[in-house]
Formats: structure tokens, C-alpha cells, sequence
């Protein structure tokens, strides 16, 4: 199990460590600044900044966030179409093992940006932007579209899976030089009802896969939650029999049939329903669901988990949870009982094991 | 030549001292003192090159509307200060 957390929140990164039966935090880096997410990967800390008056920024640190270095921060080239200002750094993950040096970027607007240098340069993936669905795409959340989940098939790592709110699911199979939309089997209510299967304009909140059967993935949609078995090209809805809005989505690393959500009241609310904030989880490909709660607050709480505020770790036993009013909680069995760690960090955007 | 303030926000990256620069606007001494400052260019513009939505400029006591601020016509002696607005935080 990971004993070590990163936590980007609205004012700072924070680190956790297991420290007996608890966890201590400190704050690593970037105090007051909002951190929008964290990657460590081969020693490095990638640490994206959204500063509320000077912009988006990256920065790294090769030793553990005692000093941090800013790089160059993606930005769209001037002659890109449309070319906007990068306004935030949203997620960020590695080209996988095959590739060491690569590393990929979603931002908002929904722009991709992939390094092959470890994030001294970056280059705008202009075959996904220049797609002519890209005119149909729309904020979710922000005021532009943007790329939240990126995933390298750990088969083919140059076959990349990503998420946009609301643009869709798209893959590409030639590490970003051309790029398929997905999505069949996915429906938005929010749009007129002959756009509504539309899987340009579809909002997937989060996408994760199973690590180990690569195929399966997991989807929190704007409207309902959903499995696929073939990497994203056909969407099964679940049916969990409580609220199925929400942001946050774990997959297990090991076992392809177990997933974890964090329900909320949907859409026009964004609160746990009754105050009592739970974590479902099926054990089953979503044919059946646990509700638990142990451990968190059940009565009065307001949480809202983001799309990067819930993981699991390698083993898929602990996990890590971070919510909107600043509080963290880990389980240690697979999410059936919870401890509180901190109640009182900043707004959480992101926990990552490391 | 047109002085030039940061705001403290900015300490780290810029000196305390006013730096000096020619132009005949905003937007040219913004344009040449950030030419030898390039770590602070994307603080204060955009990619695109326009001042950031929460940065705000003050020539000669004035407080610049944003959209206007880089062409405004400013004398040889003028002071600008480089502010972070009080909006974005």
C-alpha cells in the first residue's frame, strides 16, 4: 500500500504521509497559490498553478518539494485556430512506461499537450484541436470545454484514451497524430433530444480504466454513470440505487468488475443528499452496489468530491478521498469503513498516491 | 523614459526598483522592459499577448479600464505601476 499522498488544493500543496495509525500533512509548496493537479513519476513532482491573476503555470521539483523549478507552461501556438490563452492546467499523466520522457497535458480550454522531454517543451496536439467536432464542444463547469482524463493503453501506450467536458471521449491510436470519437451508448439530457446521442457533446465527468484489463473503464457522466468493456467505444448506464450524479470515479487496478463513485444530488444542487456524504461501490460491473458510510459524516456535510478527488491505490485496498470544504479521508478496506485525516486543508482539486 | 512599478505580488520575479523603458504607450514600455525581463512576461500578458484579465495598470495616477489600457498614449516622464486587481484572487 502507498503511504504517501499529494494533495493540490486552492491554496497549496500538501503532502501526507502515514505516520502510525494517522497521516501528517505539510505543506510542500505554493502557499495561497490554487494547485489545479500534481504527478509524481520517476522522482519528479510536476506541480500545475493556477495563480487568479498572473495564470496558469508549471512548475517542478526533483526533490520531493523541498525546491521547485518553473517550467515553461504549455501554451497554444499563435497560429492555432482560434488560438486562446491557456487558462488552466487541469490534468496531467506520463506516456507510460515505453515512454519515459513523454508526458501529456489536458487543459482548459481543451487544448492536449504532450512533452517528449520530461515538461521542458510542449507542443499542442493540433490534430485533436483542429477536429471539426471541436465546434460543438462547450464549458462544463468553466466557461470553456476542457480535457480532464487522459489514459495510455498499458498494452500500447501510444493508443491514448481521453475525456472532455463536454466534448466526449476520443482515442487516438498513433500517439496523437489522429484522432476517432467514441462514446456509443452515451445520452445528455441537457441538449435538444436529437443532439442527446450526439458523442461530440456528451460531458464525461471522469473516465478511469482497470490497469489490468485495460478494456474496462468507468465513467461518472454528467447525467448518470457508466462501464465499458471495449476501451470506451460502447457505454453501458448503470443503475446504482442512489443519486448517479456526481465527479469522481476509481477503478480497481486488479479486478475489473469493482469501481468506487461519490454520489451527489444532481446537477442544479451538487451536495451529498441529506447532508450524508457516502461512497458506492459495485463489486460486479455495476449489477449490484454497496452504500457505505462508516466513518463519514452523516449528518450536516456539504462535500463535493471533484473529478480528481478520489483514488485508490496500487493494491486497490486503500483510498483516498478529498472534498470541497477541505477534508481528506483514507480507508483501508476498499472504502467499507473511512477515517477523517484533515478537516481543514483548502478546497481539494486533486489527491494522487505517489 | 516611462517608470515602471510591479506590484509586490511579483516580488520574487522582478526587482523592487522601478525599471525604466521607452514606448509610447502602455503596451510599448510594458513590451521592452518585459523583452529583458522574460520570466515576467506571462505573469502580467496572456498568451496571446494581452494584459491578463486580473491585471491592472495605473499611468500617472490614473486607473486604466482594461480593454483600453496597453494603447494608452503615455509622456516621457510617466510613472506606470503593474497591479493585480482585486478581482481573480
Amino acid at each position: 500500500m502507498s503511504d504517501h499522498l499529494l494533495i493540490a488544493t486552492r491554496k497549496g500543496l500538501f503532502a501526507l504521509e502515514r505516520k502510525g495509525a494517522g497521516w501528517d500533512s505539510r505543506l510542500i509548496g505554493f502557499e495561497g497559490v490554487a494547485v489545479t493537479n500534481v504527478l509524481r513519476t520517476d522522482g519528479v513532482i510536476y506541480a500545475a498553478l493556477k495563480h487568479g491573476h498572473f495564470g496558469a503555470k508549471l512548475h517542478r521539483s526533483d526533490d520531493g518539494g523541498a525546491t521547485w523549478r518553473e517550467l515553461t507552461a504549455p501554451a497554444f501556438p499563435a497560429d492555432a485556430a482560434d488560438a486562446p490563452s491557456l487558462f488552466q492546467i487541469w490534468t496531467m499523466e506520463t506516456g507510460g512506461r515505453t515512454h519515459p520522457g513523454r508526458l501529456w497535458i489536458g487543459a482548459i480550454p481543451a487544448g492536449l499537450f504532450r512533452s517528449d522531454d520530461r515538461g521542458e517543451t510542449w507542443q499542442l496536439v493540433s490534430s485533436l484541436w483542429n477536429v471539426p467536432e471541436r465546434k460543438r464542444w462547450f464549458g462544463g463547469g468553466y466557461d470553456a470545454a476542457g480535457i480532464h482524463s487522459i489514459s495510455p493503453d498499458p498494452r500500447d501506450e501510444d493508443r491514448v484514451f481521453l475525456a472532455i467536458s463536454c466534448g466526449g471521449v476520443w482515442e487516438s491510436r498513433d500517439a496523437g497524430d489522429s484522432w476517432s470519437v467514441l462514446g456509443k451508448g452515451l445520452f445528455a439530457p441537457y441538449v435538444p433530444p436529437e443532439q442527446a446521442e450526439d458523442s461530440a457533446i456528451q460531458d464525461p465527468h471522469r473516465v478511469v480504466r482497470c490497469a489490468s484489463a485495460p478494456d474496462v473503464m468507468w465513467m461518472q457522466h454528467h447525467a448518470g454513470i457508466y462501464r465499458s468493456a471495449d476501451a470506451g467505444a460502447h457505454w453501458t448506464r448503470l443503475s446504482p440505487p442512489t443519486d448517479d450524479f456526481g465527479f469522481a470515479v476509481a477503478a480497481h487496478p486488479r479486478q475489473a468488475q469493482i469501481a468506487w463513485f461519490v454520489p451527489a444530488i444532481k446537477d442544479e444542487i451538487r451536495m451529498p443528499r441529506d447532508g450524508a456524504l457516502c461512497v458506492t461501490r459495485t463489486d460486479d460491473g455495476g449489477q449490484s452496489w454497496e452504500i457505505m458510510r462508516h466513518g463519514l459524516p452523516q449528518r450536516d456535510a456539504y462535500d463535493l468530491i471533484y473529478r480528481h478527488g478520489l483514488e485508490v491505490d496500487e493494491a486497490g485496498e486503500r483510498l483516498a478521498m478529498g472534498s470541497t470544504t477541505g477534508a481528506v479521508w483514507t480507508s483501508e478496506n476498499g472504502g467499507r469503513s473511512w477515517a477523517l485525516v484533515n478537516a481543514h486543508l483548502p478546497p481539494i482539486y486533486a489527491v494522487r498516491f505517489v | 523614459m516611462a517608470e515602471i512599478h510591479f506590484t509586490s505580488h511579483l516580488r520574487n520575479l522582478v526587482t523592487d526598483g522601478p525599471l525604466s523603458a521607452e514606448g509610447a504607450t502602455v503596451g510599448e514600455a510594458l513590451t521592452n522592459v518585459l523583452a529583458a525581463q522574460p520570466h515576467v512576461r506571462g505573469y502580467v500578458l496572456d498568451d496571446r499577448g494581452s494584459l491578463r484579465k486580473h491585471v491592472c495598470i495605473f499611468a500617472d495616477g490614473e486607473r486604466l479600464a482594461h480593454d483600453g489600457a496597453l494603447g494608452r498614449r503615455i509622456g516621457a516622464d510617466t510613472k506606470i505601476y503593474v497591479m493585480q486587481a482585486l478581482s481573480g484572487g
